[in-house]
């Protein structure tokens, strides 16, 4: 109705606003982040009370060629989206690719640890406190980049079909950004688990 | 038309209010009423109570007239000119001076808490002191006197303190099960009973009687009826209780027909009688139960009839109790009944 | 409905078959439908949540009542409070934000449509999840239904040694599936103020309702995840044998707690923020006057976002911390109280001068300003944690917690209500029965909740189904249980004024109150697409601008 009225005759000046995308993104992350701080608090303060073995020490080994897989996988797809925003589609298509082998890799290197743990040291989620929060911790970790397993693939299944183009910068950027925090909270997963932790 | 509909129901509330407290004025107290303190941490917490009541008091007073009489003065008047009042924005230096006078309160308020606290948990247990161990059960109490050899349920004697020479007693807290909350708020404040996580308070009452308390903390379907008993005696008194509670149970020479059956069932799986093969845990002891006043943590006095409505049903006095009912016969029943009323 | 066919996009839809409508508002992506259907959701669940404490009142009129056995009323308690801050006052308070941010601050949606509808929906499944306990959580003899664990749930009753069925785990899984929902429309809130403001509107501009809106999404982000976190933790413990509240294998009853009021205390601030939302933006218009000191009243809602973070423990004073710990948590209780005074200043300040109006949602206003001074002082009390070792978990305590919820909170939304009802639907409310409302609304509240304090003074705890006579608490549990018929009536007439106006009221126009902000340019209802032409704005009050060119309001901010 008087909406217009309220309409100046000129603007200053260009009016700009944050993108939507990253805003959003980041606000989940601290969402997670939130999530994330609990169960990490959660693993510290329950180190060393488990009443019965086995014990981080005899039975963790640091997973480091699996981490730098995934840490890489950072760099991976950060040229991914470089690539993108320079509209060199099949040199985007190749990185992205190959984040995704290294997001694989690592949650091979997982599922291989576990399955360790399980059948060889008898370390289940309900054998210790340390079971708890080691399987709880790493396995919430490891959830998150399934998820994003699932969402990469699915941006790489369409590029594949030839839809994903330079236009799209956008939005595979603010993919991006979830991909990197899931990284990031590994080095502090990392840290706590097979550094202080053991 | 409306407002003096709502003074009419200010009125009616004023009403309910005064008739309220002359009702409560006729018995002179609560036996729970923490403005009543009758030993040195709740008499501490007392003073403490009272300090944070003037000061908010105070407060809510200031803030109250000025909004109340910025209500009445600056309401819209039938002969408004229809212009809008000054626009005002803001001002620096009010708003500098109400941040400045609530931080100063705040310290104040804050450095009569900090020392109470400090007086409250750092006090140092003297040699004299006595110690139990209050464990939280569903639902009930178990008491343990480490030094005295003493075991017993929901009634918790403890000698009375003479302020000149204080023999405080101090309660370390323990949970079998659930979280409970020790409170008898006449002798302090509550502490919580969780399991894998052992807390102390201490208490000091300086005049002998029955403080009534209950558990505070939300534990499971009876949390209501886990009520607190504590004797508190002369030392003399308190000196004769030990020794007698010390003693195995008072028995006949030889073996009654209740006891063969109480000894026969599962009772003893949970229920230990000193110097018998009655021996469980899980269950208040009963070696003296007839030195208690009441059963089912103070659910019921103590007597022979209700000893044997208990034992006959437990839900028909605690729904929800942890003590199954035996589905003992009425012979049965009798004998359990008079067994146990020669535990003394 | 429409004769007086006014072009109101309402009666466009009021003509088609009822399946249609219902279907439209389904499927809608509407930032308005979405924030009527939160706040149809929460009037519903408040309705619930009313009964279910009017079976406790009943049980407590007298001492050892048999109303309800214990099993009931435990149920009572655990369900009304999950209820009423999970499904009551958060959905109202997303509702209103949903309904008035983007109006408020020039744009045509939320930023994320589909979230939005997506996370209502999810809220609304939690609700269904909780409520189908009752029928769905029947899992071995004897383990009741509803949950019974108490709306904070402490460890190590929630484990299945003590908890057996099913009843806890839809508990669990309620609260976390409305969890995710309400993290959903934390971001988009966020995401909505901060990239949507119309031309002009930095962040200095934005209507109070906005600003305090943005804090309140930062600290759902901050707050809902530590409560995620432990409900996934209790479901390990509870589904995979996992001990992390297993007090039996090490675990720890009291880091529940911990996490629980990581969570808990922020809650409040969640609830709280938006009402002072509301009523930030109802005193100025009610007084006729610009806020005073709108630049502290934001400090003060910032400072009081991050000093909420860290006052949990609080809530733990007599679980045995260290005196260290206590004495901290002493310090940033109290410390919380200073930007709180700060905020009741200013609203007096904003009243002192004006010439106020004494209409629904100005009274609502003016009883919650008094009802919060009341609660806060209450809590400083139970700030002084040797004072909360008496006061806490009694009867005391529960009179304070509903003097903030029901006093401020609900007294504040009952005028937003009010107050947007004529932009909601186009038709004035009832004054008359407003006013009727709003007073036995009073009177029932004062009743029930200024009586309440007392017997927790006498030494009453809280979640007892019955008590022992002899202890003076019979004469207040009467009062009180009395006070709770007047409220429910109250409630009733709420409800029906709502439902009589939307059909029967008087036409509103687009700006009834002669307010401010931007959602009273546009036609009441506002339209799908809420401004026709994306507005422009100069001062944190564009219309006052537009009404009083001689002196308008960026002259001065």
């Amino acid at each position: 109705m008087s909406a217009n009225v309220m309409t100046m005759p000129q603007r200053e000046r260009t009016w700009e606003l944050p993108s939507r995308g990253h805003v959003a993104m980041f606000a989940l992350i601290v969402a997670e982040s939130a999530i994330f701080v609990i169960f990490v608090v959660a693993y510290l303060f329950y180190l060393g009370k488990s009443l019965t073995g086995p014990t981080p020490k005899q039975v963790l080994e640091a997973p480091i060629f699996y981490s730098i897989c995934l840490l890489s996988s950072s760099i991976t797809i950060h040229l991914a989206v470089k690539a993108l925003r320079a509209g060199d589609i099949r040199t985007f298509r190749a990185w992205w690719f190959g984040t995704i082998a290294l997001g694989a890799a690592f949650l091979y290197g997982t599922a291989h640890e576990w399955h360790r743990l399980i059948y060889k040291d008898g370390l289940t989620i309900s054998t210790n406190l340390f079971g708890t929060t080691y399987y709880s911790l790493v396995g919430l970790h490891g959830f998150h980049v399934i998820v994003g397993l699932i969402c990469l693939s699915t941006v790489m299944a369409f590029a594949l079909l030839g839809d994903v183009q330079q236009q799209h910068t956008y939005r595979v950027d603010v993919l991006s950004l979830y991909w990197h925090f899931v990284d990031v909270v590994w080095v502090v997963v990392f840290t706590v688990v097979y550094i202080i932790g053991r | 038309m409306y407002r003096q509909w709502g003074l009419k129901m200010i009125v009616v509330l004023c009403w309910f209010g005064t008739a309220s407290f002359a009702g409560a004025a006729d018995p002179p107290l609560s036996p729970t009423n923490i403005f009543a303190p009758a030993s040195t941490p709740a008499n501490t917490i007392f003073g403490l109570s009272v300090f944070v009541l003037a000061v908010t008091a105070t407060i809510f007073v200031v803030v109250f007239s000025l909004l109340a009489y910025a209500v009445v003065r600056f309401r819209k008047r039938t002969d408004d000119d229809g212009r809008e009042p000054p626009q005002v924005y803001g001002s620096n230096q009010v708003e500098l001076a109400w941040t400045v006078i609530p931080v100063l309160i705040v310290v104040a308020l804050f450095m009569a808490t900090a020392r109470v606290i400090g007086s409250v948990q750092k006090a140092a247990q003297p040699s004299n002191a006595i110690e139990v161990i209050a464990i939280g059960h569903q639902f009930w109490w178990e008491y343990r006197y480490p030094a005295l050899h003493v075991v017993t349920a929901n009634e918790l004697h403890v000698p009375v303190s003479d302020p000149e020479h204080p023999t405080p007693t101090f309660i370390r807290l323990l949970s079998a099960d659930t979280d409970h909350s020790f409170w008898v708020p006449r002798l302090n404040g509550k502490t919580d009973l969780i399991p894998n996580h052992p807390n102390s308070m201490w208490i000091d009452p300086h005049e002998t009687g029955l403080y009534l308390g209950q558990c505070a903390q939300y534990c499971g379907t009876q949390h209501a009826k886990m009520l607190l008993r504590v004797y508190v005696q002369t030392r003399d008194e308190f000196d004769r209780w030990i020794q007698e509670q010390g003693q195995p149970a008072h028995l006949s020479d030889t073996a009654s027909e209740g006891q063969h059956i109480f000894e026969t069932t599962a009772c003893i799986n949970c229920h230990a009688v000193a110097g018998t093969v009655a021996d469980g845990r899980f269950g208040p002891d009963l070696s003296h139960l007839m030195s208690r006043d009441t059963i089912a943590a103070g659910a019921v006095p103590n007597t022979a009839e209700n000893l044997r409505r208990w034992i006959r049903n437990p839900d028909a006095i605690k729904p929800g109790s942890r003590m199954p009912a035996m589905e003992l016969s009425d012979r049965e029943l009798d004998a359990v009944t008079a067994y146990l009323t020669t535990l003394r | 409905m429409s004769t007086d066919s006014i072009a109101l996009p309402g009666s466009y839809e009021a003509s088609r078959p009822l399946v249609d409508r219902l279907h439209e508002w389904v499927t809608t992506v509407d930032h308005k439908r979405l924030g009527i259907l939160y706040i149809l959701f929460a009037l519903f669940f408040l309705v619930v949540g009313g009964i279910e404490a009017t079976i406790m009142r009943i049980q407590l009129i007298r001492p050892q009542n048999d109303f309800v056995s214990p099993e009931v009323f435990n149920r009572m308690f655990t369900m009304h409070g999950t209820t009423m801050i999970f499904f009551v006052a958060m959905p109202l308070v997303f509702g209103f934000a949903n309904y008035l941010v983007p109006l408020m601050i020039g744009a045509r949606d939320m930023a994320f449509p589909r979230l939005n509808a997506f996370s209502f929906w999810l809220s609304a499944f939690g609700g269904l999840l909780l409520y189908f306990s009752l029928v769905g959580a029947n899992g071995l003899y004897g383990a009741g239904n509803a949950p019974d664990v108490g709306w904070f749930a402490y460890a190590p009753l929630t484990a299945q040694t003590f908890s057996r069925g099913h009843s806890t785990d839809f508990w669990t899984l309620a609260v976390l599936v409305s969890g995710f929902g309400s993290i959903g429309t934390a971001i988009n809130i966020l995401t909505t103020i901060l990239c949507l403001r119309c031309p002009g509107m930095k962040l200095g501009k934005m209507p109070l309702l906005a600003w305090l809106n943005l804090v309140m999404a930062g600290l759902v982000l901050l707050a809902i995840g530590p409560l995620t976190a432990a409900q996934i933790m209790l479901s390990l413990d509870r589904y995979l044998g996992a001990h992390f509240f297993d007090t039996q294998a090490g675990g720890s009853a009291v880091i529940w707690m911990h996490f629980f009021w990581i969570f808990g205390h922020p809650e409040v601030y969640i609830l709280v923020i938006p009402a002072f939302a509301v009523v930030s933006e109802i005193i100025p218009v009610f007084s006729r006057k610009a806020m005073f000191g709108y630049p502290i009243m934001v400090a003060a809602t910032v400072a009081i976002g991050f000093l909420s973070m860290a006052v949990w423990a609080h809530h733990m004073f007599t679980v045995g911390m260290s005196s260290n710990a206590n004495t901290f948590f002493v310090l940033s209780t109290m410390a919380i109280g200073v930007p709180t005074g700060i905020k009741i200043f200013n609203w007096l300040a904003t009243m002192w001068g004006g010439k106020i109006h004494f209409q629904a949602p100005m009274l609502f206003c003016i009883a919650f300003l008094f009802q919060f001074l009341i609660a806060g002082l209450t809590g400083i009390m139970l700030s002084a944690a040797p004072f909360d070792w008496q006061l806490g978990n009694s009867y005391f305590v529960v009179a304070h917690f509903h003097y903030v919820i029901v006093g401020g909170i609900l007294f504040a939304l009952f005028g937003a209500f009010y107050y947007w009802f004529p932009k909601m639907t186009g038709r004035m409310y009832d004054e008359t029965v407003g006013k009727l409302h709003f007073w036995l609304f009073v009177i029932g509240f004062h009743l029930t909740f200024d009586f309440m304090h007392v017997p927790g003074l006498l030494g009453m705890p809280r979640r007892i189904y019955t008590y022992e006579p002899g202890r003076g608490w019979d004469t207040w549990n009467l009062i009180v249980t009395i006070g709770v018929f007047f409220q429910g009536l109250s409630i009733l007439i709420f409800v029906g004024n709502l439902l009589w106006s939307r059909v029967k009221g008087k036409h509103s126009g687009s700006d009834p109150w002669d307010a401010w902000t931007l959602e009273w340019t546009t036609s009441s209802p506002p339209p799908a697409y809420n401004f026709a032409t994306i507005p422009t704005v100069k001062s944190r009050r564009p219309l006052w601008d537009l009404k009083h060119p001689e002196d308008p309001d960026w002259k001065y901010e």
